[in-house]
């Protein structure tokens, strides 16, 4: 084993539990627990949002994709970026506004609330489970092939942290997790997109000519990967839409004092995510360049290890471990993020307003939100063990689609339309979450290519009109509903009066 | 904020119907429904002519092509885009202001 990429992750480990320590003694209550008491500042929430959404999938596995497919792998970097525009111009500040700690909040709020409120729940847990599967699965191949530590040994020490800082830190611990982790995921590809470019005389064009020159000028035009068009866009609107329904991004707007701030972290967060995905250009095409496909292939036939490899290519063992360690923090924030996501889905919505009728004390709820994150924690490993050697890279891409499909169209209907109501809510919320599965489930990801029901890989250019039309008819189908609600939001929302 | 617990709850009706308020969400849905218009065109443009068109692969400066300057421009656009966003809200937020200094007096 590498002695100083176990040195590395040892120091990670140390300080995100000293991290955690230091919240524990600052979580006392619900709002402590879910939102880190609403103290954390606009640009300290930027941060910690990319850090919960750059994932390792996104480091490791879009420099793979560039390295091995070229520019196609590109457009998924445009995607996660662009689709912030939806969070910050029309979803971040009304959540902010209307809610206190959970999506279902901004949505029960005008409608009844035990019926919206259960099935939101259920898509938050949907969502945030198959995204914390893909997340643990990849993690544990990566981890064995860095520090070539076991599959299942890994999968339960990240396991294990992850419930940690949730339990013991609460939202406090997992933001400055998600803090450390941005910052160092920035300065690994910083350090490494500058050594790329600096054997190109800093010349990105002199680069491209270099590629060019190597694997022929199609390696920098679109289609190599991707041959279908169709499924080009599908993923972009699964990118666009359903970036501004991830539940685990969405509940960071609670941790700020205001919707001023909330506005402001967006605005941090979009800096630094564009310039982390503009560098997976350098990161790919660099790794195509000095590392060369056959040796990334021969490490993982998806190219996961590009980074890893190009960090050795350039910098030797050291740099290897430094960008092995980057990815193993990166996973970490990533996860604990999703925890806490699911935990309040299950202990705020479900337990304290669907079961409890809103009439918990604030000791069961947070009794209830600890042991939430720890079940929620439990199971992930146990379907992260089971998933072993499964491709689940599909279930990333299934996890957008829901929070397109399900999600977004009742977050705007909410918000705009005066005449939606709680069976229009329910209906498009289970069109967009059963279209989007069943769709997966008869798509390539699933059933062998040619036998495939539904041709795409990504379900959204269907299942998110079927989500809207849902919202639609059942809204249409069902009796109106007190409008005076509807002028509480409407006005709370947009003004924050009457704010938490 | 302190979770101040109000003893009274707004006007929400009032608030709605005065004039700073639909001054404010005229302004409001003008930027939303206006800018959402264009990143979605601007955005979905980028898979449209890559996967159907050929042009976008017409070099540039030697081996740069379109195809990768259209997508590098879709940053520089979000983040354009984004502090204009930022300046009009800062805009709405007097207005926003505005509406509250109205409603402590009314109360």
């Amino acid at each position: 084993m590498n002695i100083t990429a176990f040195a590395l992750f040892l120091a990670i480990v140390l300080l995100t539990l000293l991290i955690t320590y230091w919240a524990s003694k600052r979580t006392q209550t619900t709002s402590d627990f879910y939102a880190a008491g609403r103290k954390i500042s606009g640009w300290q929430n930027g941060i910690a949002i990319a850090g919960d959404y750059m994932s390792a999938a996104s480091f490791l596995g879009i420099a793979g994709l560039i390295a091995l497919g070229g520019f196609d792998g590109f457009l998924y970097s445009v995607g996660w970026l662009v689709a912030y525009l939806v969070v910050l111009i029309i979803v971040a500040e009304p959540l902010r506004n209307s809610g206190r700690y959970t999506l279902a909040d901004m949505l029960a709020y005008r409608m009844k609330s035990k019926p919206v409120r259960s099935v939101a729940a259920l898509n938050t847990i949907a969502i945030s489970t198959f995204y914390m599967i893909a997340q643990l699965v990849g993690a544990g191949a990566i981890v064995k092939l860095l520090l070539n530590i076991d599959y299942e040994v890994s999968i339960i020490v990240i396991g294990i942290l992850m419930i940690l800082y949730v339990v013991l830190g609460g939202m406090l611990a997992t933001t400055w997790v998600q803090i450390v982790k941005a910052v160092l995921l920035m300065a690994g590809t910083i350090l490494l997109s500058l050594l790329v470019l600096g054997q190109y005389g800093f010349s990105m064009v002199e680069m491209f000519n270099q590629v060019s020159t190597k694997f022929g000028q199609h390696f920098l035009e679109p289609g190599l990967l991707y041959k279908n068009p169709l499924e080009n866009i599908s993923l972009g609107l699964a990118l666009l839409a359903g970036t501004a329904g991830l539940p685990h991004i969405l509940i960071r707007f609670y941790t700020v004092p205001t919707a001023k701030e909330a506005r402001t972290s967006v605005v941090w967060a979009m800096f630094i995510i564009g310039a982390f995905y503009i560098m997976t250009t350098f990161l790919g095409f660099g790794a195509a360049l000095l590392v060369g496909p056959d040796k990334i292939k021969a490490a993982d036939q998806a190219g996961n290890m590009a980074a890893p490899l190009l960090a050795e290519a350039l910098g030797g063992s050291f740099f290897l471990a430094f960008i092995a360690a980057v990815a193993f923090a990166t996973i970490l924030a990533v996860v604990a993020g999703l925890v806490i996501s699911a935990a309040g889905a299950f202990a705020h919505d479900f337990y304290s307003n669907v079961l409890r009728g809103g009439k918990a004390t604030e000791q069961e709820q947070i009794r209830v939100a600890k042991w939430a994150s720890v079940g929620v924690g439990v199971a992930s490993i146990i379907l992260a063990l089971l998933a072993k050697d499964q491709n689940v890279a599909f279930l990333v891409s299934l996890a957008f689609a829901v929070a397109a499909s399900a999600n977004l169209p009742v977050i705007l209907f909410s918000l705009f339309w005066k005449r939606f109501n709680t069976a229009g809510a329910v209906t498009g919320m289970l069109a967009g979450l059963i279209s989007s599965i069943v769709l997966v489930l008869i798509s390539p990801n699933v059933m062998e290519p040619e036998q495939a029901l539904f041709p795409l890989k990504n379900p959204a250019i269907l299942s998110v009109p079927l989500g809207f039309l849902g919202a639609i008819i059942g809204t249409l189908l069902s009796k109106k509903e007190d409008q005076q609600k509807y002028t509480e939001l409407y006005v709370r929302s947009n003004t924050g009066i009457g704010a938490e | 904020m302190d979770e101040k617990k109000q003893s009274t709850q707004p006007d929400w009706e009032s608030i709605a119907s005065s004039e700073e308020f639909q001054t404010l969400m005229r302004k409001k849905k003008r930027f939303i429904i206006l800018s959402s218009i264009f990143f979605i065109l601007y955005y979905f443009a980028l898979p449209f002519f890559t996967g159907y068109f050929k042009f976008l692969n017409n070099k540039i400066v030697d081996s740069l092509n379109g195809a990768y300057l259209f997508a590098l421009s879709q940053f520089f656009m979000a983040w354009i885009l984004a502090i204009l966003y930022v300046r009009h809200a800062n805009k709405t937020d007097q207005l926003i202001e505005e509406i509250k200094r109205k409603k402590e007096v009314a109360e």
